[in-house]
């Protein structure tokens, strides 16, 4: 086990969470807890909120109303995100990685960049610059240097949508391995087969509100909710 | 941040101030400086006394007010009433006459006012505005434009009053006053001096010269280094002491172009 | 017609003739409008940033006046910029009127804000792209708008060469606050305007185009370096 800070943020407490733009509501009235361990996989309809609420979480957007309470302070600095498109600097593979550990202080950042890439798999393209890996490359990079500050919360905001298959497997790899090593996953996901793959749980969201949290199996063959169903029907019609 | 700030002042200084020579600052007019008097005279002063000269040439008006303001060491211009001014109000040392150069009166070959080959320059100014050919003034509160409008009043003409659209205010300095005049055929007064090197003549030539009304007294003054503590006294003394010189004045008289002498030195005459 | 042919083989000779007064005119025009666009960007590219990344209250203010003073007039600058050189005026004891210093500081006045405002578009439409990602890494305010700006910096060269345009093409400042002094604050503009007072337009034509042709010079290099650059980069 390499947990970095003894102090853990989670449990993370949603208490009451509101979040309102533009005059519309996208998040209402959302409580849950994540605790450490089970991989959280958060389902919806497009506009449900998942994005929204990953972003409230991460401390990117701030709530209108109720908190946001992890266990621990300087939460910020012990989760890292990864997503749909990863942004990367023009600078060498290596020197991204380089660029967030020194951003977070690192002690021996050198060594632990080429550690990460080598984690991912990129060590042969350490020094090509970022900007010119193909797309699995790019998001592989980005979760290598999510993952070398060791979080112990890991956002991923559907990191595989705009992958092919072999791209896609390399991803989902990288994040089992992640997992293995204790960090908390939390993932969006429009993939169902995705989201029975790499999740433990799953918190399905329907316009703004949370309906139904159950463990993932159960929520696939025994939807609770009315929501749920018509939304399990409607990605897979043939259930 | 702080790096920054550093760059920047290293960056400013390293520019060239030039404090460290050895020159004064002059302010004189753009057509003393476009004849071309300066770049034969200074040198020769500098030789002689290794103080540099370094001429900011502008319009009458703005020289003296680089005088007034303390930015120059000696003030070289040709408006008498303006020079009293301003040593009337304290700003300058002494006045000394200098030299003189004469007006020409310029104007289309084709001569619409019919004044060419006269002798009276006020009674041109009463041809031309009576046919109201086209004239160009300087409109600039230069020596030039002064000169002009004294001969209007001399004409006994209220040019203010009477001017048409036959006069153009163009409010330009010499050269370009002259670049207006040809591409207008229009009449215009000029310093014989601009005149001589000025190159885009297109129609345009001297109609009427040589009247006394005509002359132009250029005088030098020390700016008063009581009231601008930053005067280079000395050097600036220096400069007005040579340019009135016998030295000096036989230098002037030197100076032609096209074996034509521009400027008559007159100091202490 | 005849004119401009005859004023582009003025141009040529010269140029072929090496001759020293032009070379000195040609040099300090160069040393003014580089050092102005140094100062310049050094100055305005994390101004531009900062405001472009920064959320505080007047910024949309600050965003319209940087924009308009993009198209401060030359003239008034150098006039403004006199009035605080002159012996006369509050800075008149640092004794800089009618040097080369000032007719740098009044260019970088006058480029500052060009830079400053352009920069601003570039860094507000990147960080668009990249500031979730950003703050995500925990990088924010100057740390985040200094980041931006090494990863722009090849659009953010346009910026930088629209203000070495300006610089080197501007008249009214350079030649108020130096005095077109012969040997000592003369530059390409001045003397071009100079000559056209003179009457002597087919020199003032040959210079100007000479004068083009170092800025035509300059431009093609800074595209050759930034395509070699973001070949390497990407």
């Amino acid at each position: 086990m390499t947990m970095r800070a003894p102090t853990s943020i989670l449990p993370l407490a949603v208490r009451d969470l509101s979040f309102v733009a533009g005059g519309r509501t996208i998040i209402e009235h959302m409580s849950f807890e994540l605790a450490a361990g089970p991989r959280t996989v958060i389902l919806g309809a497009n506009g449900a909120g998942k994005s929204v609420l990953m972003r409230l979480m991460h401390g990117l957007l701030r709530p209108t109303a109720g908190e946001i309470a992890w266990s621990a302070e300087h939460a910020g600095r012990k989760q890292a995100m990864v997503f749909q498109r990863p942004v990367l600097l023009r600078r060498s593979a290596l020197a991204n990685v380089l660029y967030a550990l020194e951003l977070a202080d690192s002690p021996r950042p050198g060594e632990q960049a080429r550690k990460a890439l080598a984690d991912v798999g990129l060590s042969h393209l350490a020094d090509r610059p970022a900007r010119v890996l193909s797309g699995g490359e790019q998001q592989r990079l980005a979760i290598a240097r999510a993952w070398a500050l060791r979080p112990q919360v890991l956002f991923l905001d559907e990191p595989t949508a705009s992958l092919d298959p072999t791209a896609r497997h390399a991803i989902e790899t990288a994040i089992d391995a992640i997992h293995a090593e204790g960090t908390k996953i939390v993932l969006i996901t429009h993939n169902l087969g995705q989201a029975r793959r790499l999740g433990d749980e799953v918190l399905f969201l329907h316009q703004g509100r949370l309906v139904e949290r159950a463990p993932v199996d159960r929520f696939f063959t025994q939807p609770a909710s009315a929501e749920a169903s018509a939304f399990i029907k409607g990605e897979l019609p043939w259930v | 941040m702080g790096l920054i700030w550093r760059i920047a002042f290293a960056l400013l200084i390293a520019l060239p101030a030039y404090a460290q020579d050895k020159f004064i600052t002059v302010s004189s007019t753009t057509s003393t400086e476009q004849s071309g008097l300066f770049k034969y005279l200074l040198p020769i002063f500098e030789k002689k006394t290794g103080i540099a000269v370094r001429v900011v040439a502008v319009g009458t008006g703005q020289a003296l007010d680089i005088g007034r303001r303390g930015d120059a060491d000696v003030v070289f211009v040709h408006a008498k009433p303006l020079e009293e001014k301003f040593l009337a109000e304290g700003h300058g040392v002494k006045r000394y006459d200098v030299m003189y150069n004469d007006f020409v009166l310029i104007g289309p070959k084709s001569d619409p006012a019919g004044v060419a080959g006269g002798k009276d320059i006020v009674k041109a100014f009463q041809q031309i505005r009576k046919t109201q050919s086209p004239f160009v003034s300087r409109g600039d509160k230069s020596g030039t434009h002064f000169a002009e409008l004294e001969l209007w009043k001399a004409a006994g003409i209220d040019i203010a009053k009477d001017k048409g659209s036959w006069y153009r205010d163009t409010g330009q300095g010499m050269g370009p006053a002259l670049n207006s005049a040809a591409g207008m055929n229009a009449y215009i007064l000029c310093d014989r001096g601009t005149w001589l090197s000025f190159k885009n003549r297109g129609e345009l030539t001297i109609v009427v010269e040589g009247d006394k009304r005509l002359f132009n007294q250029y005088g030098v003054m020390l700016v008063n280094p009581a009231k601008h503590a930053n005067v280079k006294k000395e050097w600036g003394q220096a400069f007005v002491d040579w340019v009135i010189s016998t030295e000096g004045q036989q230098a002037i008289a030197g100076y032609k172009i096209n074996g034509e002498q521009l400027f008559f030195p007159n100091a202490g005459k | 017609m005849g004119d401009i042919a005859n004023s582009l083989s003025g141009a040529a000779s010269l140029i072929a003739s090496g001759d020293a007064t032009l070379a000195s005119i040609v040099l300090l025009s160069l040393k003014v409008s580089l050092s102005a666009v140094a100062l310049a960007t050094l100055l305005g590219l994390p101004l531009g940033a900062a405001i472009a990344v920064g959320r505080f209250p007047g910024r949309q203010g600050l965003i319209v006046l940087l924009n308009a003073f993009m198209g401060l007039p030359p003239v008034v600058v150098g006039l403004v910029v006199y009035l605080m050189l002159s012996r006369a005026g509050p800075l008149g004891d640092l004794g800089l009127l009618f040097t080369p210093t000032a007719m740098v500081i009044a260019q970088t006045i006058l480029i500052l804000p060009i830079i400053a405002a352009l920069s601003r578009q570039a860094v507000e439409d990147a960080w668009v792209e990249y500031e979730e990602q950003l703050r995500s890494l925990g990088a924010t305010g100057m740390r985040a708008a200094l980041t931006l700006i090494w990863d722009i910096r090849f659009s953010l060269l346009t910026a930088v060469l629209a203000g070495l345009g300006r610089a080197s093409a501007e008249v009214g400042a350079v030649i108020i606050v130096g005095g077109n002094i012969d040997g000592v604050t003369r530059v390409m503009t001045t003397t071009i305007a100079l000559e056209t007072s003179k009457g002597d337009l087919p020199l003032a034509l040959s210079l100007g185009i000479v004068l083009i042709t170092l800025v035509l010079a300059i431009n093609a290099a800074a595209y050759g370096l930034k395509e070699m650059a973001q070949r390497r980069y990407g």
